[in-house]
């Protein structure tokens, strides 16, 4: 049943790397990180690879295959010519720790940027009632794993260093907008802290980050578009802002 | 001393980052202390996130009938008695607050009509109590916490001026070590994986929630961080382990392709119609049908099919058997050489249902297998099998503050910890377990603190974790971690799986300390640096720990009950219900000892009906009727 599978992986460290090549057995039905593991089993025993749940669940096991941000374990082998080279390198957007592995330390530095949920002072535990269609709107950018394919892809960072310090990123727009559709919420202008301080100007809507996310969750249709839509409200009609506040003051 | 030693001082140290981790540490940190929270892997990835159907907790959204007592009973059942019922009864009493309290902290939960929180049905559960988030709710409650930490640090920022002045995470650091000094918790040894850096955590209470151990068998349906790290600390610090024998084993986890090996088929699947059969196309689970429930169940297979359409006039077929009972056939069948090529059966349900029915009513499967594995389950048969899921047993602990027996300062909570579920877990009470538990035991360690201060580590200690961890590296020509791992995964799941006999444990007791005697002698390829190699030595080490402590507590015990069947005593017997297996390490191997069983206090025991009693009790226990 096993074939002979030519895989090319990335080895090295902030200082200094390269692709190296390695053929390896695989065996029918087996995803890009179970390679990976044989590899590291038989041939490279401190070859670097995050991964924990093998299951499309945690996302840990990110990297470029091919040139394209994916999960590991969520990439059949069969999805592949039998002849063609695979080649696993690093998310490109985050420093290389080593090998396959970055330092995505970034990504939890925004999560701490963005203001926190906050609860209505007067509705005590187990008082909250709301309706399903309405928490399902924030329940879809809930799904997110928070595999940062989506910040790997996004070409405002990619390649752009000097961008990080101003952009959240597509991972954080859907925070905020998780938090923004959220129908207990009491914190206002998470649309216009968005535009403002976490730089959600500077996308301009490529759906990258859409393309890449193993949870199909609808980044920039459903959170990117509409808030840049209602921060264009605010900001040049003072009357639609202010009926805006209104109907959201009703929401609440 | 080792170069680059960082030095660091909290009030706790929390290891482990899932459910119950980091519910010990929102308590620890609303109590006031400073509270370091460390994860073996990235914040946010523990294996709470991959629990799917949800958390009990009779709010009574769904049925007003439920409430504490009536989920205490059922939680007892599902534990054949062996519970620790103080754990049960707080477990029932204080689910609700803990769910109630996500809300507040910003989890969106799918509702009811009303808008409350919405409950569904689960096996072993009198009323529908799952509070749930479609099928990822255990994603839900890590997501939640993971941002109440957050929440926690940007107060701490607006009123100190810094985010991690009190409450800090330390991503991909294993812990080696916890350090003791005048019989007393003084802190936490280990090392970054990133650099391979040690690292000291000086702290006066310690609060374990390492999660499971499945990485110890061949098919698991956990992740690569359950490999009973906890468990094996614990033992190593002096605390006891409890009821190591239980495992629960999920009957259907997948066997194969390879890269989905031991994930979880949900029972769903057969309850729509899916088939077992074996390699000669029988459906074998007629032949398994015990008499106490040959009235219940369909005898051929034209009965069970008329089932499907009418549950009124036909037996239910024989796949949907307790869970037990299927595992133990699907073994049976594959010792018996009627298995897959894999060492499986097969589950079909492609035979039975049309491709569109089977995506509208199991999307999640067709999902799972299609995009996981290439199988499309409209049009093949899976290839199932056993998969060890969660360990029953653990650190004991008081029940009221999650303090380890033993170990002044150490405190355990979640998977890790035993008693709570007795001889086997109902489904959905381990979400509400780390909610319940996890907060007990951070207010346990602010409590302990309040007579007990800092608790300085001395050099000898600290030379003695760090030569510990230098080992693998000074190794020559020993075997590499991978395959000592993979001969136990097979000792265990030969030997100590799903259905026992004293003399293959005898065996496994046997091999199980040969791997450990090889397993000393470790050699590491290349260096410190993210080294995986290096990582699992650790893990090894603890899986040995634990696979003894399973075999040892399993041949004590002569009877078969929940998460331990004995094929040579296949009975359940009332007389072992009194008693609980505690594992000890003495410092060269392993010891098990048998301890009675707190007694049921009469408030409770006066919940059930006496007749139901009788099953599970000696009549001179019965006679008595509870404890005080």
């Amino acid at each position: 049943m096993a074939r002979k599978l030519n895989l090319r992986i990335w080895r090295g460290d902030a200082t200094d790397g390269g692709l190296k090549d390695v053929v390896v057995d695989v065996n029918e039905g087996e995803v890009v990180l179970d390679v990976i593991h044989r590899v590291q089993a038989t041939q490279m025993g401190d070859l670097a690879v995050r991964w924990n749940c093998k299951a499309g669940k945690c996302g840990s096991c990110s990297m470029e295959i091919n040139g394209k941000p994916r999960l590991a374990c969520m990439t059949q082998v069969a999805s592949f010519d039998e002849d063609e080279t695979i080649t696993v390198t690093p998310l490109r957007a985050f420093p290389i720790i080593k090998d396959l592995v970055t330092d995505v330390s970034f990504n939890y530095k925004k999560a701490m940027e963005i203001p926190a949920y906050s609860h209505p002072k007067d509705l005590a535990p187990g008082e909250a009632r709301m309706e399903q269609v309405d928490v399902e709107r924030s329940q879809e950018f809930r799904k997110c794993i928070e595999c940062f394919l989506c910040q790997d892809t996004c070409h405002v960072i990619r390649d752009h260093e000097e961008n990080k310090p101003s952009f959240a990123g597509p991972r954080f727009f859907i925070r905020i907008a998780e938090l923004d559709m959220h129908p207990l919420d009491t914190l206002k202008n998470r649309k216009r802290t968005a535009q403002e301080e976490h730089g959600l100007g500077m996308c301009n809507i490529t759906k990258c980050c859409t393309e890449v996310c193993p949870e199909h969750i609808k980044i920039t249709d459903n959170a990117i578009i509409p808030m840049k839509e209602r921060v264009v409200d605010i900001k040049y009609d003072p009357a639609r802002m202010f009926s805006g506040l209104l109907r959201r003051e009703k929401r609440n | 001393m080792p170069q680059n030693l960082q030095k660091l001082k909290y009030d706790v140290v929390i290891i482990g980052a899932g459910g119950a981790g980091l519910r010990a540490a929102v308590e620890a940190r609303e109590s006031g202390l400073r509270v370091a929270i460390i994860c073996k892997s990235l914040f946010g990835k523990a294996h709470t996130v991959m629990a799917e159907g949800g958390a009990a907790a009779s709010m009574g959204n769904a049925n007003s009938n439920d409430n504490w007592m009536v989920h205490f009973r059922d939680t007892m059942r599902g534990g054949k008695f062996l519970n620790h019922y103080r754990m049960a009864e707080l477990h029932a009493k204080e689910s609700p607050d803990r769910i109630w309290e996500l809300e507040v902290w910003g989890a969106l939960f799918d509702r009811t009509k009303e808008g409350k929180i919405s409950q569904r049905n689960f096996g072993g559960h009198e009323y529908p109590r799952l509070a749930h988030v479609g099928d990822r709710t255990g994603l839900e409650l890590i997501r939640t916490m993971q941002q109440k930490i957050v929440a926690l640090q940007q107060a701490d920022k607006a009123e100190y001026g810094d985010a991690e002045a009190n409450l800090k995470v330390y991503a991909e650091l294993t812990v080696t070590d916890i350090l003791k000094e005048n019989g007393k918790v003084a802190g936490v040894y280990g090392y970054w994986r990133e650099n391979g850096d040690e690292v000291l955590v000086e702290a006066p209470a310690v609060v374990i929630a390492t999660g499971g151990v499945g990485k110890t068998f061949k098919i698991t349906s956990n992740s690569w961080e359950g490999t009973g790290d906890g468990h094996a600390l614990a033992l190593k610090a002096g605390a006891n382990l409890k009821d190591m024998e239980f495992l629960q084993f999920h009957p259907t986890g997948m066997v194969w392709p390879p890269s989905v090996r031991g994930i979880l088929v949900t029972e769903s699947v057969r309850g729509e119609g899916g088939v077992l059969t074996n390699n000669k196309g029988e459906r074998f689970m007629f032949n398994y049908i015990p008499d106490v429930f040959k009235d219940k169940y369909a005898t051929t297979a034209e009965e069970a099919d008329r089932w499907y359409e009418d549950q009124d006039n036909n037996r239910r077929p024989p796949e949907l058997l307790p869970r037990d009972e299927v595992a133990r056939a699907i073994n049976a069948e594959v010792k018996a050489g009627r298995g897959t090529e894999h060492g499986g059966v097969f589950l079909d349900v492609s035979k039975r249902l049309p491709a569109e029915v089977i995506k509208k009513r199991l999307p999640s499967m067709w999902h799972q297998f299609y995009e996981l594995a290439g199988v499309d389950i409209t049009k093949e048969a899976m290839e199932v099998g056993p998969t060890c899921h969660y360990v029953m047993g653990g650190v004991e602990v008081d029940p009221d503050t999650a303090a380890a027996i033993g170990v002044p300062g150490l405190f355990a909570a979640g998977e890790v910890a035993g008693g709570m579920h007795g001889s086997n877990r109902l489904g959905g009470n381990s979400l509400s377990d780390l909610l319940v538990f996890g907060r007990r035991a951070g207010m346990g360690a602010a409590q302990y603190l309040k007579n007990n201060g800092s608790n300085p580590v001395s050099d000898a200690t600290i030379k003695a974790a760090a030569d510990r961890i230098e080992a693998p590296f000074k190794n020559q020509g020993g075997e590499n971690a991978y395959s000592l791992h993979q001969e136990l995964q097979e000792v265990a799941h030969n030997l100590v799986g799903i259905i026992r006999t004293g003399s293959e444990l005898k065996e496994a007791i046997t091999k199980i300390a040969q791997i450990r005697d090889r397993s000393q002698k470790v050699t590491v390829a290349g260096d410190r640096k993210f080294n995986p190699g290096f990582h699992l030595a650790f893990d090894l080490d603890n899986m040995l720990l634990v696979a003894e402590s399973t075999a040892k507590s399993a041949i004590l015990r002569e009877e078969s009950r929940g998460g331990h069947t004995r094929d040579d005593f296949p009975a359940m017997d009332n007389k072992w219900r009194q008693v609980n297996h505690i594992a000890s390490y003495n410092g060269s191997e392993v010891v098990v000892k048998a301890q009675e069983l707190a007694p049921i206090p009469k408030e409770l025991f006066n919940l059930f009906d006496i007749h139901e009693l009788e099953k599970y009790m000696t009549p001179e226990e019965i006679a008595k009727g509870g404890s005080n």
